[in-house]
């Protein structure tokens, strides 16, 4: 029996069943009289579809039927953008394709089959006839006349153009002593959550109600728009997530599968079942990044940042996925401030289809592309002044600040202390022993380099009205009930949807500290739109920051009234009545206590309440926060890199995070740690790659390669604590900011342990062989310096 | 096009090579046979291949054991990488085979996949064939009949594909003892995703009087259509004391067995893979002359 206390490393109470193959997911979800469904996919990344042929896969042993796009079409609508930006072009998006495709990875055709493996053989023998079509995978080069167009209604292939504007900075750039230019890719990635994505719906005809099993981050949202695109009424819709092996944002659409089972259980009144495959979830399953960025940082030689300016060509893949057009958009242009004063910024971003997987948001979305791009800048400005980085970063700080600060994009950062978050990472980690080992290794052959990277991130998405303007389709607030049973017992409901972050336990922290019940009292449940009224679900580290103090509130609500029963009990003043340690006590009568429970118990039993009094205890509460919250840090980062082979080993990792206050430190440094390894992994190793056909040439994970356990140094955190006021736990959010901060880290690392070849900027991955590459050019462009010189002389 | 499961296939389970031998004559082409099948199981998964039946090796004890004899070591196909690493006879007799075996993919691969499963696929950047290559090792072959000993410089033809028979089933591969005054090593580049090698390099050297390099056996892997001895570094090596000019110029041959044509893929280019092949090269000699002192 113990509580726990807010900022203690509590155990995860949901390892347990997860790490013992207990936990139950959509895959593990049998129904009787169950069906298997199975997706024909276009092996072509653009073409008209002829004719398409099922006679040989519907005679199939085990076969119930074989669907087409044509056969479902009116039943299922098209896809929904639930981001709308000002002329934004959005193109139909069937689930099943039915007279084009324009990606690798389409449906054409949908078997059911009495088990998984029959309807794997039948769709293989599903035959198609395509007339093939030319395919543009780059978003630069769709925009070019005479590059393939995807949709009729979207012109050389843009789907919009977005801006925003603070300050001016061609006249900045006209007065600045220095202007330096870039080209910065930000190279596309495939998610890769442990769990691919995988639907069992079931329909009860007789009810009209349909159920819908998903592993999804936003049951709640995934029900809306199921509901909006199909017609199937919301109140007759249920959608549960179970537990969910991971996201990291690619769940958080709704997705064509959930709609292609749904409407096959209505229509065959049995129980579907779709599990995805991990080549199919690499096709099938929204991709991450993939900018290509002209930039430009103008300032003087004292170090002084004045301008920065950037055009961006967002990559968003063959449709528009649910929040596609807000992440390359607002969640990448209001950010590109940074921790500094920048008085003049400007940003255009053109949004493109290409024939690829559709992009979305990934681990940080949008911020982790216009934190690289400012990093990666200001250190390209400060070797260009030949200043030190760290002095450049220190001299364009934005001074510390408590109550809100307005940036040029526009933004309100809430609170902040750049200097001071970076001012602690560089306690721990000594730059001038460093840069003296770097030296010496220098001299024996080895290069060494260091790379900083100071980052800001905007999370707890979000208050609902900004949200709206911007272009958000739902509202983004969270809500909470707490319910209090008879015997003292909690469960708590929330509407956030946790797919590995922790919240069975962090939730249950703040239930236990401030009922002062038992955290084995308190059960956290999620992800069933039958149970929680509504939610927004998990993303945008705001599962704490909004849903937390959701849960705040219910808290507040439950022991008010806790309180009055309380006081009734003990015939006394609810303003004489303390509450300590689980138990309510009578200031100057301390020996007369009631502990909680036996209010929870008074409660119901209903017997001496106080007058007008209703029975019970639960309580409801919604939250929209006033302002996002704005977590910051610096991470410092070593690499070494072998001269002859380009193999390039991150060798030390510091990481400071200002994340406001910590429930949980331990789920803190697992998400800080985690997020690192991602934006190592993108740094140096993952990246998706397509032929000029549409192929996805890395389209397993024998040629994808994901970060592990050996890729990655033991890594120092630390923290300091800049509390937000946007919610009363004081808690920023703190799932995105390693990956948000290491990517730029990392490659400004490298390109400082190359400087003194001239080497100012490479491009993400780091494979062995492009930083080899980057050597040997360097080196010959050294050596024809030299040669040119001694003919000069 | 992208499925998890595979085609139907039939299962058999074999007590003997004979038998193994004579379902295999009994499939035609259209039999595999079953030795780990963290190749050929994926391929399945895939539907890239679709054997008609699946001839399970694990039941046949002929196929197992490493054994320590006067002249070597003999070691059954069926030998898992793990077994390989952790056999002391291995270590002691072979440390260049026990040192390969570890570095091959990860733990859950190296308790399931087999030597013999591994040469008898051939896979271009797999990392046993050039180190049974620079072993000398023979591969001792099975059939419904009689056997053959194939030395492994005549064992690997081509991309995936050996001088096994179609009914012929590797029964064990044999080592010979390694001279006295012998250094090994074995080092590869990995692809980060797949950990196989995009390139790698065995060495075995074995020093005489004086440091003259006695008898150099160099094999490469990951550049090339399948695993290749360079016997051109070999030549340049043997009768000369290693200085590191020597090992340098050696190493830039190895690879010339190749023509050129290096391996091209999403991971490296041919020009890199040559450049990484010399360097890995020189490392890998070097390291072996290193052991052998």
């Amino acid at each position: 029996m113990t509580t726990a206390k807010l900022g203690e490393a509590v155990r995860r109470i949901e390892d347990d069943r997860l790490i013992t193959g207990r936990g139950k997911y959509v895959d593990d979800v049998k129904l009787a009289g169950m069906l298997h469904l199975a997706l024909v996919r276009s092996p072509h990344a653009h073409a008209t579809i002829k004719n398409i042929d099922v006679s040989a896969a519907a005679a199939v042993p085990g076969v119930e039927t074989v669907f087409t796009g044509a056969d479902l079409q009116e039943q299922m609508g098209s896809l929904p953008a639930g981001w709308v930006l000002e002329d934004m072009v959005a193109p139909d998006h069937p689930p099943i394709a039915f007279e084009k495709v324009r990606v690798v990875g389409d449906a054409v055709a949908a078997v059911v089959a009495d088990s998984a493996a029959a309807a794997a053989d039948a769709a293989q023998l599903v035959d198609v006839t395509y007339d093939v079509l030319p395919a543009v995978v780059d978003a630069e080069k769709a925009t070019q006349s005479g590059a393939p167009q995807l949709h009729e209604d979207a012109k050389n292939n843009v789907a919009f153009n977005w801006d925003v504007h603070g300050g001016d900075y061609s006249e900045a750039a006209k007065s600045a002593e220095v202007v330096v230019k870039q080209r910065i890719i930000n190279q596309r990635l495939i998610p890769n959550p442990m769990e691919t994505r995988g639907v069992v719906a079931d329909y009860d005809i007789g009810s009209d109600h349909l159920t819908v099993y998903s592993s999804t981050q936003i049951p709640h949202l995934m029900r809306l728009l199921f509901s909006l695109v199909t017609g199937h009424p919301e109140h007759k819709l249920r959608v549960i997530a179970p537990d969910v092996g991971g996201g990291f944002g690619c769940k958080l659409y709704l997705y064509a599968e959930e709609i292609i089972a749904g409407i096959i259980a209505k229509n065959l009144g049995r129980p579907i079942k779709w599990t995805e495959g991990r080549q199919e979830n690499y096709v099938a399953t929204t991709h991450g990044r993939d900018h290509i960025a002209d930039v430009e940082i103008c300032g003087n030689k004292d170090g002084t940042i004045t301008g920065l300016k950037a055009h961006i060509y967002a990559n968003l893949g063959a449709y528009l996925s649910t929040f596609a057009p807000g992440i390359p958009t607002v969640l990448f242009g209001l950010m590109l401030s940074g921790q500094y004063k920048i008085p003049n910024i400007s940003c255009d971003v053109t949004g493109v289809f290409t024939n690829t997987t559709p992009v979305d948001a990934y681990r940080g979305a949008g911020r982790p592309e216009a934190t690289y791009l400012v990093e990666r800048m200001v250190d390209r400005f400060a070797q260009e002044i030949g200043r030190d980085p760290v002095v450049v970063r220190r001299k364009n700080f934005l001074a510390p600040f408590k109550n809100g600060k307005e940036v040029a994009t526009g933004v309100n950062y809430d609170s902040g202390n750049y200097r001071g978050v970076l001012n602690k990472a560089l306690e721990i980690f000594d730059v001038k022993e460093f840069r003296d080992q770097q030296r010496a290794a220098r001299r024996e052959g080895k290069l060494l380099g260091v790379g900083f990277s100071t980052y800001i991130e905007i999370c707890g998405m979000a208050p609902s009205a900004v949200a709206a303007a911007l272009g958000a389709g739902a509202g983004l607030w969270e809500s909470s009930t707490v319910r209090v049973h008879p015997t003292g017992k909690v469960t708590v409901l929330t509407g956030t949807s946790p797919h590995g972050q922790g919240h069975e336990t962090s939730f249950a922290q703040i239930v236990s500290s401030t009922l002062g019940v038992p955290m084995e009292d308190v059960d956290v449940l999620h992800g069933d739109t039958d149970r929680q009224q509504f939610g927004t679900g998990t993303f945008g580290s705001r599962s704490l920051a909004v849903g937390g103090q959701a849960l705040m509130m219910s808290l507040r609500k439950v022991m008010d009234k806790a309180t009055k029963i309380a006081a009734h009990e003990l015939d006394a003043d609810p303003k004489m009545v303390q509450f300590a340690d689980g138990v309510f006590r009578l200031e100057d009568i301390p020996e007369k206590e009631l502990p909680f429970g036996d209010v929870a118990l008074a409660a119901h039993s209903a017997v001496n309440l106080p007058p007008r009094m209703e029975p019970g205890l639960e309580e409801t509460s919604f939250f929209d926060p006033e302002n996002f919250t704005w977590p910051f840090g610096a991470h410092i980062c070593v690499v070494e890199i072998d001269e002859a082979t380009g193999e390039t080993k991150v060798a030390k990792y510091v990481a400071v995070d200002d994340i406001g206050n910590v429930i949980n430190p331990m789920i803190v440094d697992g998400m800080v740690h985690g997020g690192i390894a991602q934006g190592i992994g993108q740094a140096l190793q993952e990246g998706a790659v397509y032929d000029d056909d549409g192929q996805l040439l890395t389209g397993s994970m024998l040629d994808y390669a994901v970060p592990t356990a050996e890729d990655v140094p033991s890594f120092i955190t630390d923290r300091t604590v800049t509390p937000t006021k946007v919610n009363e736990l004081g808690a920023k959010g703190a799932g995105e900011a390693g990956t948000i901060a290491s990517s730029p880290a990392v490659i400004n690392a490298v390109v400082d342990a190359l400087k003194h070849l001239g080497v100012n900027h490479i491009d993400m991955p780091l494979r062995s062989e492009s930083v080899w590459r980057t050597i040997q050019d360097a080196k010959e462009a050294q050596r024809a310096k030299r040669s040119a010189a001694r003919k000069g002389s | 096009m992208v499925t998890m499961t595979s085609a139907p296939f039939e299962y058999e389970k074999p007590e003997s090579v004979a038998e193994a031998s004579r379902l295999l004559s009994k499939y035609g082409g259209n039999g595999k046979l079953l030795a780990g099948g963290h190749s050929l199981v994926p391929l399945m998964k895939l539907r890239l291949a679709s054997p008609d039946a699946l001839i399970d090796l694990s039941g046949i004890n002929d196929l197992k054991g490493i054994k320590s004899t006067a002249n070597g070591l003999s070691i059954g196909s069926m030998t898992t990488y793990h077994e390989l690493e952790s056999s002391s006879d291995v270590q002691s007799g072979a440390p260049l085979l026990a040192d390969a075996a570890s570095q091959v993919a990860d733990t859950q691969v190296r308790n399931f996949g087999t030597i013999g499963g591994a040469v008898s696929h051939s896979d271009p950047a797999s990392d046993l064939p050039p180190v049974v290559l620079a072993l000398d090792a023979t591969m001792v072959t099975g059939s419904q009949r009689s056997g053959r000993e194939i030395p492994a410089d005549r064992f690997f033809k081509d991309f995936l594909t050996t001088a096994l028979r179609p009914n012929e089933v590797l029964v064990r591969i044999d080592i010979p003892k390694l001279p006295a005054n012998t250094g090994t090593a074995y080092v590869k580049m990995a692809n980060k995703a797949s950990h196989y090698a995009l390139v790698g390099v065995a060495a075995v050297i074995t020093l005489g009087a004086g440091g003259v390099c006695e008898r150099a056996r160099v094999a490469l892997t990951g550049a090339g259509p399948h695993a290749v001895r360079a016997r051109r570094a070999e030549r340049i090596l043997e009768g000369k004391v290693l200085a590191g000019n020597v090992i340098r110029n050696a190493s830039k041959r190895v690879g010339a067995e190749l023509d050129g044509m290096f391996n091209e893929d999403v991971h490296a280019s041919a020009e890199y893979r040559e450049a990484m092949t010399q360097v890995y090269a020189e490392r890998a000699i070097t390291a072996a002359v290193a052991n052998a002192g």
